[in-house]
């Protein structure tokens, strides 16, 4: 317990953070603390969170992604046109299509990144529009009304109490959480993916299989968006082609405000869905104190600025009098 | 020239024996029937300058590349038809690139067993991992905390984990890649106690530098390469770091001091009771109109804190400097250039030179104002008259001034660096280890340099971790340790020798 302190130290600020917003909201509205307010700002960020551990696993291979929110939106057209034309499926054929579709997408952009050896925030902005144009121009972004009843009937998991239902949604959020631990903190594989974020030649040297990792990272992140994406059309019961577009920052923001670091090595699956739920906090209670949805934009920028700074700066040093050591390198 | 002498006694069992070692690069004989074997347990050192085929022969051994036919390669008394990497290492052969290659954002433990991760999938086994680097670490007889991030350790205790690690996968022969390069002399001599413990149980370990005056007191034999030819195998009792620089490079260095007396020229730069914690204290030192003053020490010793401080870079805590007989206190670089000090940094590649851009550029970069004209853009032919002055008055071989400074070499980028600060027209100037990275061949030129500087009534200090370099190349040599100038030498009245017990005891 105290070495997962000392180094999930982030992590434990975050918790901190959340918790007082919570106490303070608690009193400042009654209405934050019913089931009802809680079982909804879960269902509602299940989506985010889903993607943000599949964002999470390339962050720690070193790469970024920023087409993954189109690339559930393609994966989530798909679906439905492949779904209607089986006749209407279930949800097992409806998690296979996605999964399917969201991990081809996230091979193309590891083809590129890995066979090409393109940096991937250039491949995937690239991808990002290649894939939205394709999807709007095929579709002439005509929306899918018509799905399947199973795909849109709400199915309560738990509850919170009166008017607290927790959808499926949450409990996919909770596959996708656990699945993504187990993924990068107990397998070899997952071992691997960090060493390569943190020290590329290293791992290569150590005889890595550099490729095939990178291969699985972007692959991740597109199973998670097509699984966001078939997860996200229960909550909307709609397939809109462009619905998603401008989410991938705000799950990047996110993720990167839980504690991965841009350049790799570094990230974990509570962090994502600690920072994941610090922005639907301020949002949510910026909007039961009745402030104009006007500044939510500037206030969550603001909060997210704050916390990185926060973490970037040494509270210790600057206690003790600053005697850090100026032009001191850390090597490698 | 000194020639190779046989080694007496050969040791009983062999850890590795290669002979006639030859590898072609395209046209390039980069190794030319090289032999050389390492007897179980033996500290050995391989010498020789950037180039001389030390890392071919690393890899040929390591199985990264292989050597022409008629090779022979003995892995502890098996002979081997064609090593690879997963052989070499099967067999007991561990490298520790001077990079280490761990990572950082892991812990201890990981990096340690880390190879007990590479692969397919499996499950993560912390357990044993966490014994894997324990018993790892009980051979080395060091502790370290196994859950702590490896960011969190200092070099020293970066390089002990990528030993530890080479021991967990069962490491008989160890090669360290210039191993000391970044060690302070504690640290040093931490790892030489290590190295120690490793060789009393039978694991060998050849260090890889050209700077081995630190290790040869605890290695049996010396290795020189040259030319990707092997000059010889020499007893490492009684050898000496400029001994070992002749075979290195082949050249009888024109050994004569330069040292000579300014009288009393000007004081230029005069520092009393100089203090910042934790780095240097009580720094008392002059420098003259002219004046070449050498100032050695171990990495660590503070002299590149010190630097910084004159520099403007950094703060004392108490103590002053005076420069041409005025109290400064810098608060930015820019004030110390403004003033006439100029500062050659001992990393040229990240922070002396701007890599990708030009040469032109980069000469100019100090002189953006003198270069531009009224209306603060840049002159195009007050620049090009500026680059081609510095380029002729250096003798800086390039192709088109336009031509990125990374394509030169070690030798033209420093003198590129010079040029650019002698067009500030300084007062003083701080060389900080200006021949890191520049092969030996080429530092006469750079030495020259320095002189021609000095005679034009510059105050240059130069710092140096080389004994040689001090000795040959400045008129006053101050040594430094522990953050103190320790004692002051003329070089004419003191054998290099001498000065090497005293700064490397």
């Amino acid at each position: 317990m105290r070495d997962y302190l000392r180094t999930h130290e982030g992590e434990m600020r975050l918790v901190v953070v959340l918790a007082a917003l919570t106490i303070y909201l608690s009193f400042a509205s009654p209405i934050f603390l019913s089931a009802g307010n809680l079982a909804s700002l879960l269902n509602n960020n299940s989506v985010n969170v889903i993607w943000a551990v599949g964002l999470l696993v390339v962050l720690i291979a070193g790469g970024i992604d920023i087409s993954f929110a189109v690339g559930a939106s393609v994966a989530q057209y798909l679906t439905a046109l492949a779904l209607i034309s089986i006749g209407g499926g279930n949800w097992i054929f409806g998690l296979v299509f996605a999964s399917i579709f969201g991990i081809a997408i996230g091979c193309i952009n590891a083809a590129l990144i890995a066979g090409f050896r393109i940096i991937s925030i250039v491949v995937t902005i690239a991808t990002f529009n290649a894939l939205f144009g394709l999807l709007m121009f095929t579709t002439s972004g005509k929306s899918i009304y018509d799905l399947p009843d199973w795909w849109t009937d709400r199915i309560a998991v738990a509850s919170l109490g009166s008017g607290g239902a927790l959808t499926l949604p949450v409990a996919g959020m909770v596959a996708a959480m656990a699945a993504t631990w187990f993924l990068i903190s107990r397998t070899t594989i997952g071992r691997q993916i960090y060493a390569f974020g943190d020290n590329p030649e290293g791992a290569r040297r150590a005889g890595v299989a550099t490729v095939k990792i990178q291969f699985i990272a972007y692959g991740w992140t597109g199973l998670m968006a097509g699984i966001g994406g078939l997860m996200q059309v229960n909550l909307a019961q709609e397939v809109v082609p462009n619905a998603l577009i401008g989410r991938e920052l705000d799950v990047l923001a996110a993720v990167v405000l839980g504690g991965a670091r841009l350049g790799g090595g570094r990230g974990s699956v509570l962090g994502c869905f600690l920072g994941v739920m610090l922005v639907a906090i301020v949002q949510n209670g910026l909007n039961l104190l009745g402030v104009s949805p006007y500044a939510f934009k500037m206030l969550i920028g603001l909060t997210i600025l704050a916390a990185i700074s926060l973490s970037n700066f040494d509270l210790g040093a600057l206690l003790t009098g600053g005697s850090r050591r100026r032009g001191h390198v850390d090597n490698h | 020239m000194t020639e190779p002498s046989p080694r007496p006694s050969i040791p009983a069992s062999e850890a590795i024996r290669f002979e006639h070692v030859s590898v072609r690069f395209g046209g390039v004989l980069a190794l030319d029937d090289v032999s050389f074997s390492v007897g179980q347990g033996e500290v050995h050192c391989l010498a020789g300058e950037n180039g001389s085929g030390k890392s071919t022969l690393i890899k040929v051994i390591a199985g990264v590349y292989q050597a022409l036919p008629g090779v022979r390669t003995d892995y502890f008394g098996e002979s081997v038809a064609a090593p690879t990497p997963q052989l070499a290492r099967r067999k007991g052969v561990a490298v520790i690139w001077q990079d280490l290659a761990l990572f950082p954002e892991m812990t201890v433990a990981e990096n340690i067993a880390f190879d007990g991760l590479v692969g397919g999938l499996r499950l993560v086994n912390y357990h044993a991992i966490r014994e894997t680097a324990r018993a790892a670490l009980a051979k080395l007889g060091v502790e370290l905390d196994l859950s702590a991030p490896l960011k969190s350790l200092p070099i020293s205790g970066r390089q002990l984990v990528a030993i530890a690690r080479a021991l967990a996968s069962d490491a008989k022969l160890v090669f360290m890649d210039e191993p000391t390069a970044s060690l302070t002399q504690t640290e040093t001599d931490r790892l030489l106690s290590v190295v120690r413990t490793l060789s009393s149980t039978g694991v060998a370990v050849v260090f890889v530098s050209h700077r081995l005056a630190e290790v040869l007191d605890v290695s049996s034999r010396v290795t020189v390469l040259r030319d990707g030819r092997l000059v010889g195998v020499f007893d490492a009792e009684g050898m000496t770091q400029s001994r070992l620089t002749e075979l290195m490079t082949g050249k009888q260095f024109d050994h004569a001091v330069t040292a000579r007396d300014v009288g009393d020229a000007p004081i230029v730069l005069e520092t009393s009771g100089l203090t910042r914690q934790g780095e240097y204290s009580d720094v008392n030192l002059t420098v003259r109109a002219g004046e070449v003053v050498g100032l050695i020490g171990l990495i660590g010793a503070g002299r590149t804190e010190l630097a910084h401080t004159l520099f403007g870079m950094s703060r004392a805590n108490s103590g002053s400097v005076q420069l041409s007989g005025s109290a400064v206190a810098f608060t930015s670089n820019r004030e110390a250039i403004a003033a006439g000090i100029g500062y050659v940094s001992e990393d040229r590649l990240a922070l002396g030179l701007v890599q990708p851009q030009s040469i032109a550029d980069n000469i100019v970069v100090t002189t953006l104002k003198q270069i531009s004209d009224a209306d603060g853009l840049i002159s195009v032919a007050k620049k090009s008259a500026a680059v081609a002055k510095g380029i002729g008055e250096f003798a800086i071989k390039i192709g088109q001034p336009g031509d990125a400074v990374s394509t030169l070499s070690g030798g033209n980028q420093q003198r590129v660096v010079l040029a650019k600060w002698l067009a500030t027209a300084p007062k003083l100037l701080i060389l900080d280890c200006p021949t890191v990275g520049v092969d030996v061949g080429a530092r006469d030129g750079i030495y020259k340099i320095v002189r021609g500087l000095a005679e034009r009534g510059i105050a240059i200090l130069m710092i140096s971790d080389e004994v040689h370099e001090v000795y040959f190349h400045s008129d006053r040599i101050l040594h430094m340790a522990g953050g103190r100038i320790v004692a002051e030498y003329d070089p004419r009245r003191i054998s290099i020798a001498e000065l090497e017990r005293a700064v490397y005891a």
